[in-house]
């Protein structure tokens, strides 16, 4: 008999079992310091399998990384929150409208709010991310005009794309956003090669990438380790780990190794891990590894701990591959609450204060919806015109696309 | 078709213990398009299993268990994941029996949904078969019902050699005639929608004449064949549509029959034009039936341009272009 058998990673519950994240260890807020901007990676192993938090259960702001975030005004935390709040209030609208049939497609970012919005808020003026389809976030945060945001789910004339891109797969150079591929994997090395550039420029600044918990699979992950650690650019580099790759476990991308970020220390790069669902924690880690980046100390991976609440998309039912209930069970609670479980605390927020801005932010983004639907949805079609399909191939049109562009009437 | 390509994965890893399946969400899910739905809990986890999603690790894995003897049977979840596999599919897979002189060689098949018709945009739409039929090495094959879906993709993992298996995910659940506003159709109101439960082959190489006429002959393949049998119909012309599912390699004997029949020939494929299958196609035509032809052959494609989001319906070869294709071969 041999004695090799192969191995199989399976998540802790599948749909006739409960939730089960006994295995996540969940060390206090505070038990990990905040290291020196040029630590190596050789000194980092503390804190890419530990996790960096800052609130606690009961919504007090402790240790370090409290400290190194130094005092927060109440104007601060309520722009966050309000981040939060309108990027849920966009996906819940939007989600509907696909249901209703209004748009194509719809993905949203349930539960993974506070990452993009808290990392987006710390970069500056003219920082590049290279976001994947989860991070609208980021866009919220940047003040991208929902009428764009919008105009590109229902690719109607106010879709800054023109209707050419799936919804969701937006693009916004002013606002810091690559345009996103549908190809996992293939932006993260771009992030570090528009790093490079950054610094063979010299303008100070910097580049982020951002990738799934599976896509780290990709060849183009250890594309972008290996080069930004040979080369030294101003990247980060972030990996959320929402625990799932559609209806895959996270342990099928990550393997015997004990986190992703602990897998960047083999490249020599500095790694950090996160509770991706802890606002505060989100600002100061973005803040220390964005100026770690800026400062010059080369590139740094952090994996945002979280857990992606809502389906895949709207063409994925997660009843038939994951327990019930497992956002509710999991151990790191839910961004927007533990955001305003802090500010009640500290006397900033009450309850009702809370209902009454969700209501205005829904009612903010019905409105806008409104009017962006009048410019034509998938049940009232107003379609931009096809010569589109053309224009923007080349810089110049060569000859075999006017053809074709006639041959087809416009 | 998704019950019988899961059918013909069945019966294959039934009787054949060195097949096995693969694939980004394959496994415990069975698909994002359910086509090995239950397959992990009938065969178990060492025949059917998740993936990371790294397609040319699912490539090169398979490469390297066809090499030792089995007889792998990947999912790309859409063709257009396909590249990051493209170095393992076309220099490694394509290649290993010919450069070991047979010491090693490459049973594999890999499956991938095709084309677009589904509002997928850029990257859930693209037909890339021509940059597979032009390597050495690979035989590519593209269904259009579900029976020779089985047939065919049985036949695929019992060939010795890799195998690039194109499915047209828009006839996933029935025959698509072109009019994305009209009532979808299903496969169970089709002839060819009747799937045998048993192990059956269709022979790869061998096009179907889908319908037989002697005005004109329509080359086509995949989604095409039936949005060219709907133009056909349009045009009210005696045309003869030959389905080829097999492009590599290619049945000319049946495309050489019909166009010294007819005379005439008009070439459909939803891929973007240039170097397209279709100019394979027409090269093949002029140089065996130069000499009986009597107009031009013409192209319906894909445009010259990236698969687009909303104006997919423009860009999708519609029954109104081939059917003016048809009427312009007809005039000389
Ligand atoms: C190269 C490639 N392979 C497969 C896919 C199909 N696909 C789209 S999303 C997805 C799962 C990605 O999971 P993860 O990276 O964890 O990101 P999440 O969706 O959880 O945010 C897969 C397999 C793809 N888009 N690109
Ligand atoms: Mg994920």
């Amino acid at each position: 008999m041999s004695k090799v058998t192969l191995s199989y990673p399976h998540p802790p519950a599948r749909p006739d079992q409960a939730p089960d994240f006994s295995r996540i260890d969940r060390s206090a807020p505070g038990a990990l310091d905040v290291p020196p901007l040029d630590i190596t990676a050789q000194d980092c192993w503390p804190y890419a399998v530990g996790l960096i938090r800052v609130l606690d259960d009961d919504g007090q702001a402790a240790g370090p990384w409290a400290d190194y975030l130094g005092d927060l005004t109440a104007d601060r935390l309520k722009q966050g929150l309000r981040d939060m709040l309108r990027m849920r209030a966009v996906d819940q609208r939007m989600q509907n409208a696909q249901r209703q049939g209004k748009t194509s497609f719809y993905l949203q970012c349930t539960g993974e709010e506070a990452i993009g919005c808290g990392f987006q808020r710390q970069l500056g003026e003219g920082d590049m991310n290279f976001p994947t389809y989860r991070q609208q976030s980021l866009l919220i945060a940047a003040d991208y005009p929902l009428e764009s945001l919008l105009g590109q789910l229902y690719s109607n004339d106010l879709d800054p794309l023109q209707g050419r891109q799936l919804p969701i797969m937006h693009s916004a150079r002013d606002y810091g956003f690559f345009s996103i591929s549908g190809n996992l994997g293939t932006q993260y090395v771009q992030a570090v090669g528009w790093a490079m550039a950054c610094a063979l420029r010299g303008n100070d600044k910097i580049a982020a990438g951002w990738i799934g918990d599976g896509a780290t699979a990709s060849n183009d992950f250890h594309s972008a380790l290996l080069s930004a650690s040979v080369y030294q650019p101003p990247v980060v580099l972030n990996v959320v780990n929402n625990q799932w790759a559609i209806s895959t476990y996270t342990g099928v991308a990550a393997g015997r190794s004990q986190t992703y970020a602990a897998r960047a220390l083999g490249y020599g790069i500095p790694a950090i891990r996160v509770d991706g669902n802890d606002y505060l924690a989100v600002l100061a880690v973005s803040k220390w590894a964005i100026e770690r980046a800026r400062g010059g100390h080369g590139p740094v991976i952090i994996e945002w701990f979280t857990y992606r609440a809502a389906a895949h998309s709207t063409s994925d039912d997660p009843s038939a591959y994951r327990a019930k209930d497992e956002a509710a069970a999991w151990p790191f609670g839910d961004p927007v609450e533990r955001l305003k479980a802090h500010m009640i605390l500290r006397g900033d927020w009450t309850e009702d204060r809370h209902e009454q801005t969700w209501a205005e932010l829904l009612a903010e983004v019905a409105e806008v919806q409104k009017r962006v639907e009048a410019h034509g949805t998938f049940v009232n079609p107003k379609p931009v015109s096809p010569a589109a399909i053309f224009t923007g191939v080349y810089a110049d049109m060569p000859e075999h696309l006017r053809r074709q562009r006639q041959e087809m009437g416009y | 078709m998704i019950e019988a390509l899961r059918s013909a994965m069945d019966v294959s890893l039934e009787r054949d213990p060195s097949v096995i399946v693969f694939g980004e969400d394959v496994g415990y899910f069975g698909g994002v398009f359910r086509c090995t739905a239950g397959l992990q809990a009938k065969y178990g986890e060492a025949r059917v299993f998740d993936t990371p999603i790294n397609e040319s690790a699912i490539v090169g894995l398979a490469v390297g268990m066809a090499a030792e003897g089995m007889k792998p049977c990947v999912e790309v979840q859409f063709a257009d994941y396909v590249f990051p596999a493209y170095d393992q599919i076309t220099q490694e897979a394509a290649r290993l029996r010919h450069r070991s002189n047979q010491q090693f060689t490459c049973p594999l098949v890999v499956r991938m949904p095709t084309g677009g018709g589904i509002f997928g945009g850029q990257t859930h739409s693209q037909s890339p078969e021509a940059l597979f039929t032009h390597v050495a090495g690979l035989k590519v094959v593209i269904p259009s019902t579900p029976y020779d879906a089985k047939g065919l993709l049985v036949a695929a993992i019992e060939d010795p050699d890799p195998v690039i298996f194109l499915e047209p995910k828009r006839i996933y659940n029935g025959p698509f005639y072109g009019d994305h506003a009209g009532t979808s159709v299903n496969w169970s109101s089709h002839p060819a929608g009747e799937v045998p439960e048993e192990h059956y082959t269709v022979p790869l190489g061998k096009a179907a004449v889908t319908r037989s006429g002697s005005d004109v002959t329509v080359l086509t393949y995949g989604t095409m064949v039936y949005v060219a049998e709907a133009a056909v119909k349009a045009a009210g012309l005696d045309a003869e549509i030959i389905d080829l599912r097999t492009l590599l390699p290619l049945d000319l004997e049946t495309i050489r029959a019909s166009v010294e029949k007819t005379g005439r020939c008009v070439v459909v494929h939803e891929a973007t034009r240039t170097s397209g299958f279709g100019a394979e196609l027409i090269a093949e035509v002029q140089e065996a039936c130069f000499w009986h032809l009597k107009a031009p052959v013409l192209r319906v494609a894909g445009w010259d341009a990236p698969y687009p989001h909303a104006q997919e319906w423009d860009y999708f070869p519609s029954a109104e272009r081939i059917a003016r294709a048809l009427s312009k071969v007809m005039e000389d």
